[in-house]
């Protein structure tokens, strides 16, 4: 079978998933049928069916999977968010409709995701740009403490989900060019038992220093990685210009806390960088090194910015009376996951609007009125294990990471070290995004405000997760149709 | 750099892992502790976006509590509304969000919101069946005898609760003052501060000092026991001592040798105070509980809305070894005896159903709302207090009560009535607690009611006060079913 048929075949299981969910939303709702509703799914339907002809024309050789993958979780959302509000559910089909045209023109326009390469320091600016226009005056904004919306006249957006992509673009390129001076700086590392005293130097400095400060075991346990991983930087040897990447982009990720106050999208990029640094340049002491950085400035940031603090604590025990307001959101969650239990309360039938919400409340619902703050965005994956379940909400995160494998799969078929890195680096920060929101949400890390890519309510999120379909599927088209031609090239 | 990527992808498995690890942890391992959890509202909230069930009468028609549907949309609650407004208010209780939940209310919430056993709601949940709606549940209350009930109390602080002794249904139980269910949510803090403390059920929760009409339980005690028969005969003057106390007859009445069932005729003090000294205490604490004294009615309703009869000091309850208890005034509803309205119900119920005592009980089944009958309730016996032959010969006793003793006012034509005066004296005499305790037919026993009226001037006695009260009432349950 053909991919393009093999991805017509995919979206069936989206058809049964939109008719099957719109279909038990109606009837808890109404108790009836209402064919006017139905046509919204036969139109999401003839969407995707659309979408599977542009690509069938444009990038025959494509991955036959991503697409449906994305597909059935945009329907999942589409079917939860319709349960959540109507009008919601109308916007974001108006979004999907809008993400397949920009889906659409961005194959068309870019022919080869290898031009980017060309303009990698504009794209790196644009999102440095983007990154910062939440921060200027009169066109962004602070919600919850956090600098994430920006608002031009009619337009509204995050930037963040399409700096995301720039700055992953700009870091596969830019170490494309330079990884082999990455590598070619690395001497020989003398035998490990000639470290020996070193290491030993370094940890008996690290318990000095944990004695005098006298600090708590979060900050020692930090100084002393961080000294064991220095010592495994010594080792190695490597000359200054290797850590000019690392850490100009841990200073961008520590100035995107203070300035965007936004740890779910600096943890997202410092994550992407490191994988990206780690397929590179597979030295393990960069990806240690990094991360003790990361969190050592996070903890820092943490206990100096009040409102990563007060995260932080929430998160450690959201039932604290200290932090009974913080924790509300949390809480909550939990308390909705407890509701849905292993098989969920089925499709509409959570308790998401409070009842006897005032009239005048009601019109704002989901930003009033609703019993699980923001379920339609940041909280949506409770509300789906509040109505699915466990085996729904393990499903929907199972498709996340196929979708991440398939990712990874273009990244290893690419022949082109561009290719494989931008994929790698789309892959990885897609599934970090899963993981971000949806760890905060289950309370595994402190929770951030992203999107669920695909799943969550907001045109941001949408359309930059589109773009990003876009560069997998057409890196894939170039990949599969090379190792097509070279078929000894094989695929691992 | 292929070996990276597997590499990272493995490591990105592994943190789906975690995140589908910590889901099962809420959702599933630690969701009845969460669901516990007291900040958490969901529970409550949840039960609002169902109908509560129906609250019907014995009638199967009259509604007592419905829910009616407020708001629209995904917005819609149900909140409680009682049509019969206060007709029930102490038996039925009442159920809001804001205000919690009382009596049947709250003693039958599970059935009410639908909520069945693990079991079940593991099957429905497989089968997606899960409850929406809760059952209804069918009373043993009749509301013709309630409201005949209230109107003879006609606005006396008082109670009067009736059953049948064969089922221990109970057909009324009436409090005054009452309240109005439906005001709860707006003026519960006023009903709470009111005079006459309104929300209180006098029928299971007042302590009343219950007078002659616990010489009943005296008699039982003596006629079971062997010690004595209804002719056993006694010194029936008055100033008798007891205790090393003389004790008086009502109006200082001398009525010489006397037999047991002229001593319960005329409620003569000095007897039956003798019969308790002479049955001592542990005979008459062993017969008490048969009754059901020194412990909370075995009837499904709150217990904080319930409080044990017996001898009281303070709030703790007395036995047999206690040497506050005088045997002799207890035995004539003196002492420190504080009773309840439905405790000498149930006493003249066990009289009347051959000296078994029913467990009283307000429901008589529950059902679904597609008709599916979920539980029953069935008659259960909570205990024989004695012979059959000693609660036949108790109740001839009794009979002669209403025929020609102090509860004549109780007599009605065509059908025997079997009853106790009790008037008891309350804040040293300045006022008097007038009680009546009957069953009827004697023969074939289909009522036993017990009166009380609290508060009443000093002349007003259990034969004139309370008595015609017990009438009322046994002639609308005789002629009404």
């Amino acid at each position: 079978m053909s991919a393009r048929s093999r991805e017509l075949l995919g979206l069936l299981p989206v058809s049964l998933l939109v008719t099957a969910g719109f279909t038990a939303v109606l009837i808890t709702r109404s108790a009836t049928v209402d064919t006017v509703t139905l046509t919204y799914g036969a139109f999401f339907l003839g969407c995707c069916l659309l979408g599977h002809l542009f690509i069938r024309a444009r990038l025959p050789d494509a991955d036959p999977y991503l697409f449906p993958l994305a597909a059935l979780l945009a329907a999942f959302g589409l079917v939860m968010i319709y349960r959540i509000d109507e009008e919601l559910a109308r916007e974001q089909a108006q979004w999907f409709v809008v993400g397949l045209l920009l889906f659409c023109a961005t194959v068309l326009f870019l022919r080869d995701h290898r031009v980017l390469e060309r303009y990698r320091y504009l794209i790196a600016i644009g999102g440095i740009v983007l990154l910062v226009m939440p921060r200027v005056p009169g066109i962004g904004g602070q919600v919850n403490g956090a600098y994430l919306a920006v608002d031009i006249g009619p337009l509204a957006f995050q930037p963040a989900e399409f700096a995301k992509l720039a700055i992953i673009v700009f870091l596969a390129s830019y170490l494309t060019d330079n990884r082999e001076a990455l590598l070619r700086g690395r001497l020989s590392p003398p035998p490990l038992r000639q470290s020996i005293p070193l290491f030993g130097a370094a940890l008996a400095l690290g318990a000095v220093l944990i004695l005098v400060l006298d600090y708590a075991v979060w900050p020692s346990l930090l100084i002393a990685a961080f000294a064991g991983v220095l010592v495994g930087l010594v080792r190695e040897r490597p000359s200054l210009k290797h850590f000019g990447p690392l850490l100009l982009v841990w200073g961008l990720a520590m100035v995107m806390l203070v300035f965007i106050r936004d740890l779910g999208s600096s943890l997202m990029f410092f994550g992407g960088f490191l994988a990206l640094l780690y397929v590179a340049t597979s030295r393990l002491s960069f990806i240690a090194f990094g991360t003790v950085i990361f969190l050592g400035g996070a903890t820092f940031m943490g206990r100096t910015v009040g409102h990563v603090e007060e995260r932080f604590d929430t998160w450690l025990d959201p039932f604290a009376p200290a932090v009974e307001a913080s924790g509300y959101q949390i809480r909550q969650s939990l308390f909705a996951q407890a509701d849905g239990g292993l098989f969920g309360e089925g499709f509409g039938q959570s308790l998401i609007q409070l009842p006897g919400c005032a009239k005048e409340d009601l019109a704002d619902f989901p930003d009033k009125c609703s019993i699980l703050p923001a379920p339609h965005t940041d909280f949506i994956y409770a509300v789906i294990v509040n109505e699915v379940g466990l085996f729904g909400a393990a499903g929907v995160v199972l498709v996340a990471l196929l979708f991440a494998a398939r990712g990874f799969k273009t990244a290893i078929t690419a022949s082109d070290g561009f290719s494989k890195l931008l994929a790698t680096g789309l892959a990885a920060v897609f599934a970090l995004q899963v993981f971000v929101i949806v760890g905060g949400v289950v309370k595994a890390i402190p929770l951030t405000g992203v999107t669920l890519p695909f799943i969550s309510a907001g045109g941001s999120s949408l359309l930059a997760n589109f773009v990003l379909l876009a560069l997998l599927l057409s890196a894939s088209d170039l990949a599969r149709r090379d190792a097509r031609r070279q078929p000894s090239g094989g695929l691992l | 750099m292929n070996r990276q990527i597997t590499h990272l992808f493995t490591l990105f498995v592994l943190m789906f892992v975690v995140l589908v690890g910590f889901s099962s942890w809420w959702s599933v391992i630690r969701a009845d502790e969460l669901e516990d959890n007291t900040a958490n509202r969901r529970p409550l909230l949840e039960e609002q976006r169902i109908p509560r069930g129906i609250i019907f009468a014995s009638d199967g028609r009259t509604r007592l509590a419905e829910s009616v549907p407020v708001g629209e949309g995904g917005a819609r609650r149900f909140v409680r509304a009682y049509p019969e407004g206060s007709l029930f208010a102490h038996a039925i209780g009442y159920s809001f969000v804001e205000r919690g939940r009382s009596g049947l209310e709250k003693s039958r919430n599970d059935e009410l919101v639908g909520r069945t056993d693990e079991f079940d709601t593991l099957i429905e949940e497989i089968t997606g069946g899960v409850a929406k709606e809760g059952d209804d549940v069918r009373t043993t209350l009749d509301p013709e005898a309630q409201r005949t009930a209230l109107a003879a109390l006609a606005g006396r602080p008082g109670s009067i609760v009736a059953l049948e002794p064969q089922t221990g249904r109970i057909r009324v139980m009436a409090s005054l003052p009452d309240f109005d269910p439906n005001e709860v949510p707006d003026r519960f803090a006023e009903l709470n501060r009111q005079d006459g403390s309104p929300i209180f059920n006098r029928a299971t929760q007042a302590r009343y000092p219950p007078g002659s009409t616990f010489k009943v339980v005296t008699a039982a005690a003596a006629l079971d026991s062997g010690r004595f028969t209804p002719d056993s005969v006694l010194d029936g003057n008055t100033g008798k001592p007891i205790s090393g106390v003389p004790l008086a007859n009502f109006g200082n009445q001398d009525f010489g040798p006397t037999t047991l069932t002229d001593a319960l005729t005329n409620s003569v003090n000095t007897v039956w105070a003798q019969v308790g000294e002479q049955l001592g205490k542990d005979t008459m604490f062993d017969y008490m509980e048969r009754f059901g004294f020194n412990d909370e009615p075995p009837i499904d309703y709150p217990p904080e809305q319930l409080t044990a009869s017996g001898e009281f000091a303070g709030n703790d309850l007395l036995g047999p070894g206690d040497d506050e208890v005088d045997v002799g005034r207890m035995a004539i509803g003196q002492d420190k005896l504080q009773v309840t309205p439905l405790q000498m119900a149930m006493v003249a119920g066990a009289v009347a159903n051959d000296g078994k005592l029913m467990k009283p009980r307000l429901i008589e089944r529950v059902v679904s709302r597609d008709g599916r009958v979920r539980d029953r309730v069935d008659p259960d016996q909570s205990a024989q207090v004695m012979k059959p032959e000693s609660a036949r010969a108790l109740g001839a006793m009794m009979s002669r009560v209403v025929e020609e003793g102090s509860g004549t006012a109780a007599a009605l034509a065509g059908t025997p009535v079997a009853g106790k005066t009790g008037t008891a004296e309350v804040q040293s005499g300045a006022a008097n607690q007038p009680w009546f305790i009957a069953f009827a037919p004697i023969e074939d026993p289909q009522i036993a009611v017990a009166v009380t009226l609290e508060q009443r001037p000093a002349d007003e006695t259990g034969g004139q006060a309370a008595a015609p009260l017990a009438k009322q009432v046994i002639e609308q349950v005789l002629s009404g079913g």
